[in-house]
């Protein structure tokens, strides 16, 4: 069997772990949705004067809802992978003739399918109270490839808990932080009314320049340096997180 | 002279299954294995004995590669554990101390994920019969988690045996189980024995190592302290004094007798 037949194996298993606990994808959808009702309905009208004349305020917040999605989606992610540790699976199947690193990369692939599909119903949701946008293939390829990048920079963050974790609710812990970053960036309201040091943070943090970018490619606008300040993020995160977490997996199991 | 001069004499000229050699591993200041040094043939049952805390299980997880020695090496069938790495892992099957079974899948899908994994022809096929043979067949398309203990472990051992390794290793295979599903596994033991596959297996139970192994050795503070047949093991005893009494029935063959189904 190749290393790549063993991985899309293991990656079937664990999708079946999604599919037969749903509750793990409406969960992950409940949250993100509630928060976009609550932040289009009561807060959008205030937001909104702040904001040029004829902004959605739908299609506006979506880009920090969908990285909200994300972001407590991994810690199932972290989750599953400090299962299989705990339970030995990861043992078992470093004794058999199988490559070494497809028990972690169905992890990965598992995440990625599984938050796509998060993030789709969130988007359908959106649409249903007045998301639209006007975004050409292109555009659309490039949001995502953003949203893409986001989830496999967070996937290979979460590796690191669940390698590391002493207990299943220590391992999803790392996600409660990255769900508040994007209230401390532009993804709610613009940073320019925020408070000197936060304006600051919020700014120079990661979610501010992808924010931005998913925005653009959404209504049209020119991307600019945003986009560059924004893959040099995703892309930085994920080397790094990548090589702790291989690491970790190699000293783990 | 001997043109065959590569052989060491006294040594035949099959490795041995398991060639253990002056293997040491600490933990911080915790030295749990203080030179051991131990040769499996090839079809035997073989039993590590020892107490709670001896270092059953970082030997066989140093033999299967999971862990790594201070000092010391293993060969499996002649490839060296550490190096050999790939080709260890072709001929061996971990049975570990806590049932490593997927508790989100049925029984049969377990077995048909390792069977998969392992590329054996008719994973279905396989599965099916495993579950008969270790007596599942009803809880075959039920959740592992909803197993007892003992059909879990049952399951566990079934998974290692898929692909027919050539070594097997049994970290207390019966611990835990009834008496039934303790005879279930020694007799599953002694069939893999017969076909020629190697067996290292950990117990804390003597009448277990009695019943099963060929040869028997005991690891007690980092050394193994004893190593035989059990009739070698009996000669390390100051000679019984003989008597006569009655044999009682033991306490487990009452329990077998009333436990045994009245239906076969
Ligand atoms: N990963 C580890 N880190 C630190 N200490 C460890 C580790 N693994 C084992 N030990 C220690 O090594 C010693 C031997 O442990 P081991 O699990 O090999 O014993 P065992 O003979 O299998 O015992 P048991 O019968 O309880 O399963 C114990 O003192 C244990 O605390
Ligand atoms: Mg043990």
């Amino acid at each position: 069997m190749t290393a790549l037949s063993e991985m899309l194996v293991l990656t079937g298993r664990s999708m079946k772990h999604i599919l037969r606990s749903p509750d793990t994808i409406i969960t992950v959808c409940i949250m993100p949705i509630a928060m976009m009702l609550m932040f289009v309905y009561i807060f959008g009208g205030a937001i909104k004067s702040a904001l040029p004349a004829g902004t959605n305020y739908v299609t506006y917040q979506l880009p920090g809802i969908l990285l909200i999605t994300v972001a407590s989606g991994v810690a199932y992610t972290a989750l599953r992978v400090f299962t299989d540790r705990q339970k030995g699976i990861f043992s078992r199947l470093h004794t058999m003739p199988i490559s070494r690193g497809a028990a972690l990369w169905a992890h990965v692939i598992t995440s990625i399918v599984s938050n796509l599909v998060s993030v789709l119903v969130v988007i359908a949701v959106a649409l249903l109270i007045g998301f639209r946008s006007s975004a050409g293939p292109l555009a659309w390829l490039g949001i995502i490839g953003m949203v893409l990048l986001f989830t496999l920079a967070m996937t290979w963050l979460a590796v690191i808990p669940g390698l590391t974790a002493k207990s299943a609710e220590t391992a999803g812990a790392f996600s409660y932080p990255l769900i508040f970053l994007p209230f401390l960036s532009s993804a709610f309201a613009p940073t320019d009314t925020m408070p000197w040091a936060v304006r600051v943070f919020a700014e120079y943090q990661p979610v501010t320049p992808i924010v931005n970018s998913i925005r653009a490619l959404l209504t049209n606008q020119p991307v600019g340096s945003n986009l560059w300040v924004a893959l040099a993020w995703l892309i930085g995160i994920s080397i790094v997180t990548f090589c702790i977490a291989v690491r970790l997996y190699r000293k783990a199991v | 002279m001997n043109a065959n001069t590569s052989t060491v004499a006294g040594t035949t000229d099959r490795p041995a299954a398991i060639a253990i050699d002056d293997l040491h591993k600490a933990f911080g200041a915790n030295q749990v294995l203080k030179g051991i040094d131990l040769k499996v043939h090839t079809g035997e049952i073989f039993a590590l004995l020892g107490s709670n805390g001896a270092g059953k299980t970082t030997t066989i997880n140093i033999c299967t590669g999971l862990l790594k020695p201070d000092r010391g090496r293993v060969a499996i069938c002649g490839f060296d554990v550490a190096r050999q790495a790939d080709q260890v892992r072709r001929v061996i099957s971990l049975t570990g101390q806590f049932a490593a079974v997927d508790d989100i899948l049925t029984g049969r899908e377990n077995l048909e994920l390792i069977a998969r994994l392992r590329s054996v022809t008719d994973p279905k096929a396989i599965a099916t019969a495993l579950l008969k043979r270790f007596d599942l067949e009803d809880a075959a398309d039920r959740r592992a988690s909803t197993y007892s203990g003992g059909m879990n472990r049952r399951l566990d051992i079934a998974m290692s045996l898929i692909g027919t390794p050539q070594v097997i290793f049994l970290d207390e295979p019966t611990t835990g189980l009834d008496p039934e599903s303790r005879l279930e596994v020694w007799r599953s033991v002694e069939e893999l024995a017969a076909g020629g596959t190697t067996i290292l297996l950990t117990t804390q139970y003597l009448d277990e190592a009695e019943r099963l192994a060929n040869r028997i050795a005991i690891l007690h503070q980092g050394v193994i302290i004893a190593c035989g047949t059990m009739a070698e093991l009996k000669e390390l005893l100051p000679q019984p004094k003989i008597e006569y009494v009655e044999k009682q029935p033991s306490l487990e063959d009452i329990f077998l007798a009333i436990t045994a189904k009245e239906a076969k």
